[in-house]
This record gives structure tokens, C-alpha cells and sequence, in this order.
């Protein structure tokens, strides 16, 4: 089934991309060829298969909550695009 | 001066030790070819030349006091540009993180450290490991060493050529559906995918993680198995690591027992290049002669396992992606708009047009009434896929088949056709899938001088089948 302009036009809202008109139409028409080939999935009969994820460990794994050197403020923030000495600095969130 | 380009990860330790060379002249020779035949490749994104350098000098130290030195003392390594090493750029092949500086290192890096490796630089990429030609990156193209007009494979496109070239006798990629596995073949060089769980992911940039693995690429095999060695293992930071009691790789190459080897029918049907199908047969035939056995096995999930990559990749890298907006690292577009649309604008801006595509195509299958649709559906069918990897393996040790279905192909030729490109990755992808190990070993070329690589694929945690099984094919 196709997809239509509206639904990629949610999806990239969803995914917080802001597409051009023409990235829309683009990705419109490859998600659909995509979607068409990857719904031969569904002729596969997966009745009673359940997930194990066995090819992740197995088992939980637990440290003792001790504290340990973690990295120092200055380091967690040298990257940020904006900040000051303590904080990541961000647009305003609440409208006027 | 010794010929450079032609020595081992061992030679060079060997030369070292026996003061034939200096570490400072080793190093310095590979950053040359970085700087000049690697530029021309555009295998790099950085060359790490201050600490390389410094790096080489405690080598030769410790070779003038008499101190014992690393397995890897003194030898040249790359690694791809989404592992995180100290003070120099970490970009991903991407705009995004594009002055993006980690300041911690990756526990790969911390390990090769220790053995007295030096990092030389980070490898050009497909954006955030996304492809498989290396097209996709911020930085541009990486060029096939021996057909410049051809790809190198991807995603670890630059780390592969770097290796293949003779600039590094060592380097690290990451996989997540054969981005090591495929460039090697394309590139002549040995390339392997540990278990899930081998290697430590911490500080390895996310893209899928329940398929994500850190992987060596390298010129011959005992190379390849002691900078597998000196690197496995569990990290107490990364909890996916696995605790395993890894034999001694290097030491234990030579093998007398003889292999059963699986020929899975799937592997071979259409789509496959005849030359590459004449390689793999040729393999077969010279390991029969030598006592092997070989059945005809069915691995029937083979063909649906690209379209359960095509969810479950692009399901996850949607969420490991969502980290990049604008705020902690990275590139940032605002102007005055509030916080959300700084978020969009970013993003749109600081992602290129495959990476956009699969957070595209993730956030999909992740939505509201299509999770169990898709996602579930994929999980399912990739346990069917595990389940028949786990049968197979009580009557083999080993399964045999082609890397890719073709040779390297040519620049532009899949980059307009992103199905097409995906179906480059159908014979790496299973293994990915499963969790178990799998490498690529060189072993013929096409008519025109292509390299081709052949696979072998074992079970869980039998990475030392692997490097047996290229050792025989070596010799």
C-alpha cells in the first residue's frame, strides 16, 4: 500500500526532521518501494514464536552502587553548540 | 628503510624489538601514506599525528631500557571515525557531528593502548555507518585502493582501503549488517564480525544495537587474530560485553582435526555473480582435497533476512539518533524559533540523505498500529532465522559462502536505488542477525582483477574455527 504525502509529512514530525516539500515527495516514493519489499515478511508463519533475544546476554548485569570518578562538568559540556559554565543553554520551550 | 607497506602487525613488532627500526620511523612512514596516498583515497578524516607520535616515542623507549612491550608494540592502527578516541574528532561521516571532539576514550581504544599499539587516525565512513559503499559520507567518497573508479564497500569503507593500501597493517570497523565483512571482500583484505558481545561497544557511536559490533580488519590472519585477542573480552562498562573465556588465538591457528563445512543452497541461488560463485567453488574444491567434508545444508529465512534488517536496523538507529539535537554536541540551527523546531531544523540540516531515510523508515515501523505489524513481525522472523543458524551448527562447524553477490561495483552505480543497495548486504546480514561470528577472507578476484572475498560463518563464540579455517586457506 502506498504511502501518502500526509503520512510522511507525520512521520518526519514524529522522527523532528523538517523536511522540504521535495525531501517529502522523495521520501514518499522510496519508503513505499521499501515498505513493498519488506512486507514479504507477512507471508512468513511466525504462530507461536516467541522473542528471546537470545543473542543478547542472557542474564541481567549488576554493579555494586559504589561512586566512581565520572566526567568532570567542564568536559560534559565542552561540546555543546550553547552553554555557560554550569548549564546546556536551549531556545525558549513556552510561547508567549 | 624496510618496505613498509608489505609488513605484518608482527614484522613490525618483531623490527621493533630488534631495534631493525625505530617506532618513531614506523610511525611516521604510515602517517606519510596517510597524508599523501591515503588524501588520494580519501580514506581519512583526521590523522592523529601529535599523539602518534608521542605514542612511538614511549615505544622506543621502552625498547632502549630493556621494558617489556605490547603485542602490538609500535604498530600503525586506524580506526573508523564513530569510535571515540581522546581529543581528536569523532564525525560519523557526518555534518551533525562535524566539530563533535569525545572526551573520553572508547575501552577499544584504551586496549590497544596498552599493548602499545598507535592509533595513526580515523578512517572515512558512511554516515553514522549507514551504507555500503561509502558513499554516504559528509566527507565524501572513499576510493577503491585498487579501482579508483570503483567503491570500496561499506560501511568502514575508509578503514578497509587504508589496510588494503599498505598505510596501516591494521584497523578497526564496525558492523551492524556486514559493513566490515563487505569492503574487505571488495578490498582484499580479511575482515571478521565477532560474536555480539566480542568486542566492547563503549564509546562506539550507536546505530542499531542489537547488531552493532566492533570488528578487525587486516592483511593476514595471524594479525588479525592477535588484535582480535588483545581487544575481546567483557568490559564491566559496556553490560551487552560478554564474559568469555577466549582461547589464545594467535598461538592456535595451526589446526589437524578436519572440518565439516555447510554449503547453504540459499547463498547460491539468483543474484549471485558467476565469478564470484567460481571463487567460492574453487574454495570448496581445495578444501576437499585437503580432507574436509561438506553437506549440502538449507538455511530457508536466508532471503526474508534483509527485509527483517530494514526494520529492526532502522527501528533502532531511530531511537539511538534521537540523541542528536542540537543541544548536548554537535551542529545546531536556530535562529529565534522555539525549542522543537530548533530540533527539526538541526536534524533536517545536520543529517544527510540515507541517514534522513532511516530515521524516516524507523520512526514508521515504530508508530502507533504499525509496531506489531512490523517490528514484532521482524523479531519473530529473526529468531526463526537464529533457531535455524542453532540447527545447522550441531551437524557443522562451519558454513561456507560468498561475502557479496558481486565485486566492488562502481561509484554512483546502486546510490540512486537504495533497495539495490541494501541487496548488497543480503549474504552478511544473517550472521549479523544471529549474534555470531563471521569473516571474509581474500581469496580470488574476477577476470578484471577484482578482489573477491569468501565467507565462513560459526556459531557463537567460535571465532577460533574462523581464523583456523582462513589460516588453512592462507598457506
Amino acid at each position: 500500500m502506498p504511502l501518502s504525502k500526509e503520512q510522511v509529512e507525520h512521520i518526519a514530525k514524529l522522527a523532528r526532521l523538517n523536511l522540504t516539500p521535495a525531501e517529502i515527495e522523495k521520501y514518499t516514493h522510496e519508503l513505499t518501494v521499501i515498505l513493498s519489499y519488506i512486507d514479504q515478511l507477512q507471508t512468513v508463519n511466525t504462530e507461536g514464536v516467541e522473542v528471546q533475544n537470545q543473542f543478547i546476554t542472557a542474564e541481567n548485569v549488576f554493579r555494586e552502587d559504589v561512586p566512581e570518578p565520572s566526567l568532570p562538568r567542564s568536559e560534559a559540556l565542552r561540546n555543546a553548540p550553547d552553554r555557560d559554565e554550569e548549564y546546556f543553554h536551549v531556545p525558549r520551550v513556552i510561547g508567549d | 628503510m624496510l618496505d613498509y607497506k608489505k609488513m605484518s602487525a608482527t614484522d613490525i613488532r618483531e623490527a621493533i624489538a630488534t631495534r631493525k627500526v625505530t617506532a618513531v620511523e614506523i610511525v611516521q612512514e604510515s602517517i606519510r601514506l596517510a597524508k599523501t596516498e591515503g588524501k588520494e583515497l580519501n580514506a581519512f578524516v583526521t590523522i592523529c599525528e601529535d599523539k602518534a607520535l608521542t605514542q612511538a616515542k614511549v615505544v622506543d623507549d621502552k625498547v632502549k631500557s630493556g621494558a617489556p612491550i605490547g603485542s602490538l608494540a609500535g604498530v600503525p592502527i586506524a580506526l573508523k571515525d564513530n569510535i571515540s578516541y581522546t581529543d581528536y574528532l569523532c564525525s560519523c561521516g557526518s555534518h551533525i557531528l562535524d566539530k563533535y571532539v569525545p572526551p573520553y576514550d572508547a575501552t577499544l581504544v584504551t586496549r590497544l593502548l596498552s599493548a602499545d599499539a598507535v592509533i595513526i587516525g580515523k578512517t572515512n565512513m558512511d554516515e553514522f555507518a549507514m551504507g555500503s559503499s561509502n558513499e554516504n559520507s559528509y566527507y565524501g567518497p572513499v576510493k577503491n585502493p585498487r579501482f579508483p573508479d570503483r567503491v570500496p564497500g561499506g560501511s568502514s569503507g575508509g578503514s578497509a582501503a587504508s589496510v588494503a593500501q599498505g598505510i596501516v597493517p591494521l584497523a578497526f570497523g564496525s558492523e551492524t549488517g556486514g559493513s566490515v565483512r563487505q569492503p574487505a571482500s571488495f578490498c582484499g583484505v580479511y575482515g571478521m564480525k565477532p560474536s555480539y558481545g566480542g568486542i566492547s561497544r563503549y564509546g562506539l557511536v550507536a546505530f542499531a544495537s542489537s547488531t552493532d559490533q566492533i570488528s578487525p580488519i587486516a592483511r593476514n590472519v595471524a594479525d588479525l587474530a592477535t588484535v582480535f585477542k588483545v581487544t575481546c573480552g567483557r568490559d564491566p562498562r559496556d553490560s551487552t560485553s560478554v564474559a568469555f573465556d577466549h582461547p589464545d588465538y594467535p598461538n592456535r591457528l595451526e589446526r589437524k582435526e578436519k572440518f565439516t563445512i555447510g554449503i547453504p543452497r540459499e547463498y547460491f541461488a539468483e543474484g549471485l555473480d558467476p565469478e564470484v560463485n567460481a571463487v567460492v567453488q574453487k574454495c570448496i574444491s581445495e578444501l576437499k582435497k585437503a580432507g574436509h567434508s561438506f553437506i549440502d545444508i538449507s538455511l530457508p529465512m536466508t532471503d526474508k533476512g534483509v527485509a527483517v534488517y530494514y526494520i529492526v536496523a532502522p527501528a533502532e538507529a531511530s531511537a539511538n539518533l534521537a540523541r542528536f539535537d542540537g543541544v548536548k554536541y554537535g551542529l545546531r540551527k536556530s535562529g529565534d524559533k522555539e525549542l522543537a523546531d530548533m530540533y527539526g531544523d538541526t536534524r533536517a540540516s545536520g543529517f544527510g540523505a540515507e541517514v534522513k531515510r532511516r530515521i524516516m523508515l524507523g520512526t514508521y515501523v515504530l508508530s502507533s498500529g504499525y509496531y506489531d505489524a512490523y517490528y514484532i513481525k521482524a523479531s519473530k522472523v529473526r529468531e526463526l532465522m537464529r533457531c535455524e543458524f542453532e540447527e545447522v551448527f550441531r551437524a557443522v562447524d562451519l558454513i561456507i559462502s560468498p561475502t557479496a553477490p558481486t565485486p566492488a561495483f562502481r561509484i554512483g552505480e546502486k546510490i540512486d536505488d537504495p533497495l539495490a543497495m541494501y541487496l548488497s548486504d543480503a549474504y552478511t546480514i544473517p550472521a549479523s542477525l544471529a549474534g555470531i561470528p563471521a569473516i571474509s577472507i581474500p581469496y580470488g578476484s574476477a577476470s578484471d582483477g577484482r578482489p573477491i572475498g569468501v565467507q565462513f560463518t560459526a556459531g557463537g563464540f567460535n571465532e577460533l574455527a574462523l581464523f583456523q579455517v582462513a589460516k588453512m586457506m592462507e598457506q
